[in-house]
């Protein structure tokens, strides 16, 4: 049998590079030998696109894209479709979980330099991803046609009225003088069509950008500068099978508690399915508080800290263009925080959890405290972009192994 | 890098264990999604079966109701229509009910029906669809001078006695179908469920 | 039998006093240990719903042949007590007035109540349910506490009885020495004035009963949803084992 599949392997291989394009990305791609936790996130995006995609096209199968119907559709899936509820809280712990192993896996590119040279590209599309992603959440939650779904669209889309011709570009936007169910047919579109496609687009360059110039690893250490007589370096493993079958447990885990929200608490205590959502839409009355799925929290709390609604929106999109030209910010000689100073060191560790505290403070109400503590951590935000460029000129750095370190 | 001593047998196992289980998640995981296209509640309840009131149907007279989107034709007959039945057997193509698909096992006899005043049937052609039109009245017919009572449908002239029996030289071959169907009580007849299959 | 103003019982001192306050999240609200195994609980507040609610209130996203498999209530017990007019057993649990009666007649249209559970969640519900009170100045003669200026009459005053927010001794704590309560008065407490035909507690049980209710109407699968949880987490630590061995059996071969 095993003649037979070669056989027709070479015939395949004779019209289209198969093999050698699986050995060329999985069997005889070499990655460093040493990645740890923080190296799963890449795996479990696309795990979580995988679900998103195929719940998604079997939402589209019953929901109604209409004003007047697609609040009742989604009851119908939640109770009149066999499955359908699970299906569809799939979809919705899967959004949630999307951005979390997002989140990680950009914060693992921070933590190693895995923007830095040569691989700044990756990092560009990654971003792109990223923003792609946001908008696709932000069409997606405007469907159910909640309270929050419209008043949330309300809100996100009269920001782009600061910008020159505001009003006449919001009104193109909205297709109506106000959010109503020309809206809600585009994002449809949109989000069903046309921004998976480009994620998808995007992914596959990702990836394509990654195996060109060969994956970092947590010491920063370029491992193709040794490599033994065939070629192969000498801190690399073929992807398949020893980062398949790495992979495959953090996948488990990960389902273990993405089916424990997604079974036990798929509302997520408000901060996943808002609880104002589970009320149609409404344009005369505004519900008492008007807050983003968590995932967009830390830039919304950036865009209401600053008093100014031109100056707020300039911040928010300031707080996402930074971290496109990060790769030229960060001049320190080393990638790796495990060898910068120890500034560098703590900052990132306060980048990190004040990004969390930003992410939550843009879910609560604008209280008078709470701006307050948004605004410094808005301060403590845009503060480590301005210190990467400077941090090399004080800083003493630790002297990179010439191999890895750690490995399994 | 991989040294030999590689233990063979316990790597197939391993990976048969893995690739076992995890087909068995993958079943799992595919029956939410196959069954999400069983219809729905609504569709459900949209073909529930039909009551239909069969108490205000005077002698001779027809009513129709809707069940599944097709018309149902609940119809009295007197014992002068029942008389009509027995001597028609070589003008009809099937008059002993040859084909069983037709009609359930209790309509399977002369009057096609339980009781035999009552005949329950599907107002659709076995043809081509349309809705037959209901003419008891035994006189002659443009369509037929020996018209004995029945249903003639109007898209291509198929005729049918008053048990739905189709008429040699009819375009349609088959006879009127009888839904399931049972008496509930007295007066109140449910299509689409009978007490063989409940 | 009329209460004296002055003479409150327990059915107070387990209600904190609420300040009247615009927005209904600053009053304090009451536990509601919502339980959607007590199927009895469940059809209690079915009946409640059906008999007390659904006037004005629709569950238009409801099917009653599920509540009734859910309930486990069987089809002609459903169809004689919980269903009317003419409906069918698996139709929708709409209502026959029509959103532009109900402006007229009551000047806000009663909402549907299917998922309410969800967006005020229980123990408001609960709460609210609880805090009618006299209010000459309003159209159908209440105010709620929990939700000011409320367009809803109390439609279970007659149950409750009369309901009055004013100023009532309310026992707090216990003296020491005697044993006896002590009585402190307090402005702004709800209080009985007039019983109506269940006693406190049994008022708190048909409307705890009812929010069992709205809490199972809003999301039918709750309690089948934990119940396959439990099985995929015991799948999915199942998976693990050879998935994890996998692994260690591979990563012999790296150094």
């Amino acid at each position: 049998m095993s003649q037979n599949t070669n056989k027709i392997m070479a015939w395949i291989d004779d019209r289209l590079p198969v093999t050698q394009t699986y050995e060329k990305h999985m069997s005889k791609y070499y990655a460093p030998k040493n990645f740890n936790f923080w190296y799963f996130f890449g795996v479990l995006s696309m795990l979580m696109l995988v679900n998103q995609i195929l719940t998604g096209i079997w939402l589209t199968m019953q929901f109604t894209p209409s004003a007047e119907a697609a609040f009742a559709s989604v009851e119908y899936i939640m109770r009149d479709v066999e499955w359908g509820w699970l299906i569809r809280y799939m979809h919705s712990t899967g959004a949630t979980f999307f951005f979390v192993a997002v989140y990680l896996h950009m914060m693992r590119a921070i933590l190693y330099g895995s923007y830095q040279k040569p691989r700044e590209l990756i990092w560009i599309f990654g971003m792109l991803i990223y923003l792609a992603l946001m908008a696709e959440a932000f069409m997606g939650y405007v469907l159910p046609w909640g309270q929050m779904s419209y008043w949330g669209a309300q809100v996100i889309i009269s920001l782009f009225s600061v910008m020159p011709y505001g009003d006449l570009l919001t009104e193109w936007i909205r297709g109506d003088f106000l959010i109503s169910g020309a809206t809600l047919n585009r994002f449809f579109a949109l989000h069903v069509v046309a921004v998976p496609l480009v994620i998808v687009a995007l992914v596959v360059m990702h990836l394509l950008a990654l195996h060109e110039v060969g994956s970092n690893n947590p010491d920063g250490v370029d491992i193709k500068k040794h490599k033994d007589e065939n070629g192969k370096p000498l801190d690399g493993i073929p992807f398949h099978p020893y980062y398949t079958v790495h992979d495959l447990v953090g996948i488990v885990v990960f389902l273990m508690v993405f089916c424990t929200v997604l079974f036990f608490f798929p509302e997520g205590n408000g901060f996943m399915l808002e609880y104002a959502n589970f009320e149609p839409a409404n344009g005369l009355k505004t519900p008492e508080h008007i807050a983003p799925v968590w995932y967009f929290g830390a830039f919304y709390a950036i865009l209401r800290a600053v008093p100014d609604k031109l100056l707020g929106v300039i911040a928010m999109g300031a707080a996402i263009a930074v971290l496109f030209v990060l790769p030229w910010l960060d001049r320190s000689p080393v990638r790796s925080w495990r060898y910068k100073g120890i500034v560098s060191r703590i900052y990132i560790v306060i980048f990190g959890f004040n990004f969390a505290l930003l992410t939550w403070l843009g879910t609560q109400p604008a209280t008078e405290l709470l701006t307050l503590i948004a605004q410094i951590a808005s301060v403590i935000y845009f503060g480590y972009f301005a210190f990467l460029p400077v941090a090399p000129k004080f800083e003493k750095t630790k002297p990179v192994p010439e191999r890895v370190t750690g490995g399994h | 890098m991989s040294q030999d001593g590689v233990n063979k047998a316990r790597r197939t196992l391993l990976v048969g264990a893995t690739a076992g289980v995890g087909a068995v998640g993958a079943g799992f995981l595919a029956v939410p999604f196959v069954k999400s296209w069983m219809p729905s509640e609504k569709a459900k309840a949209a073909g529930a079966p039909a009551k239909i009131d069969v108490s205000k149907v005077e002698p001779g007279a027809m009513v129709t109701a809707e069940w599944r989107g097709k018309p149902v034709y609940v119809a009295r007959r007197t014992d002068d229509m029942l008389n009509t039945l027995e001597g028609l057997a070589d003008r009809l193509k099937d008059p002993e009910n040859a084909n069983k698909a037709q009609q359930p096992e209790y309509a399977d006899n002369l009057y096609r029906s339980r009781k035999p005043e009552l005949i329950v049937l599907l107002g659709v052609c076995t043809h081509l669809g349309c809705a037959p039109k209901y003419i008891p009245e035994v006189q002659p017919q443009p369509f037929d001078p020996n018209w004995q009572g029945g249903w003639f449908c109007p898209c291509h002239g198929s005729r049918f006695d008053l048990s739905g029996r189709v008429y040699g030289g009819s375009p349609a071959s088959d006879n009127l179908i009888v839904p399931a169907y049972m008496f509930e009580s007295e007066n109140v007849v449910v299509v689409g469920v009978d007490e063989e299959n409940a | 039998m009329k209460l004296g103003m002055k003479k409150i019982f327990a059915l107070v001192a387990a209600f904190v006093p609420a300040l009247a306050l615009a927005a209904g999240s600053s009053v304090p609200l009451d536990e509601h240990r919502t339980d959607l195994h007590d199927t009895a609980s469940l059809q209690r507040g079915a009946q409640t719903f059906a008999n007390y609610c659904m006037g004005c209130h629709s569950m238009e996203h409801a099917r009653y042949n599920r509540v009734a498999k859910d309930l486990e209530i069987p089809e002609e017990l459903m169809m004689e007590n919980l269903v009317f007019a003419d409906k069918k057993f698996g139709d929708k649990m709409t209502i026959a007035m029509t959103q532009e009666d109900s402006k007229r007649w009551f000047g806000a249209n009663p909402p549907d109540l299917t998922l309410v559970a969800r967006v005020r969640r229980p123990d408001w519900l609960y709460t609210y349910l609880r805090s009618f009170y006299e209010d000459d100045s309003r159209p159908w003669g209440v105010n709620n506490v929990v939700f000011k200026d409320v367009g809803m009459p109390h439609v279970l005053a007659e149950l409750q009885g009369n309901q009055v927010l004013g100023t009532a001794l309310v026992e707090e704590g216990f003296d020491t020495l005697t044993g006896q309560p002590i009585m402190v008065e307090k402005e702004h407490v709800l209080y009985i004035e007039e019983e109506g035909t269940l006693s406190a507690d049994e008022y708190d049980k048909l409307v705890y009963d009812l929010v069992n209710f709205m809490v199972y109407m809003a999301e039918p699968i709750a309690v089948e949803r934990e119940r396959l949880g439990w099985w995929v987490l015991l799948f999915l630590a199942i998976f693990f084992v050879p998935v994890y061995f996998l692994n260690k059996e591979f990563w012999r071969d790296i150094k």
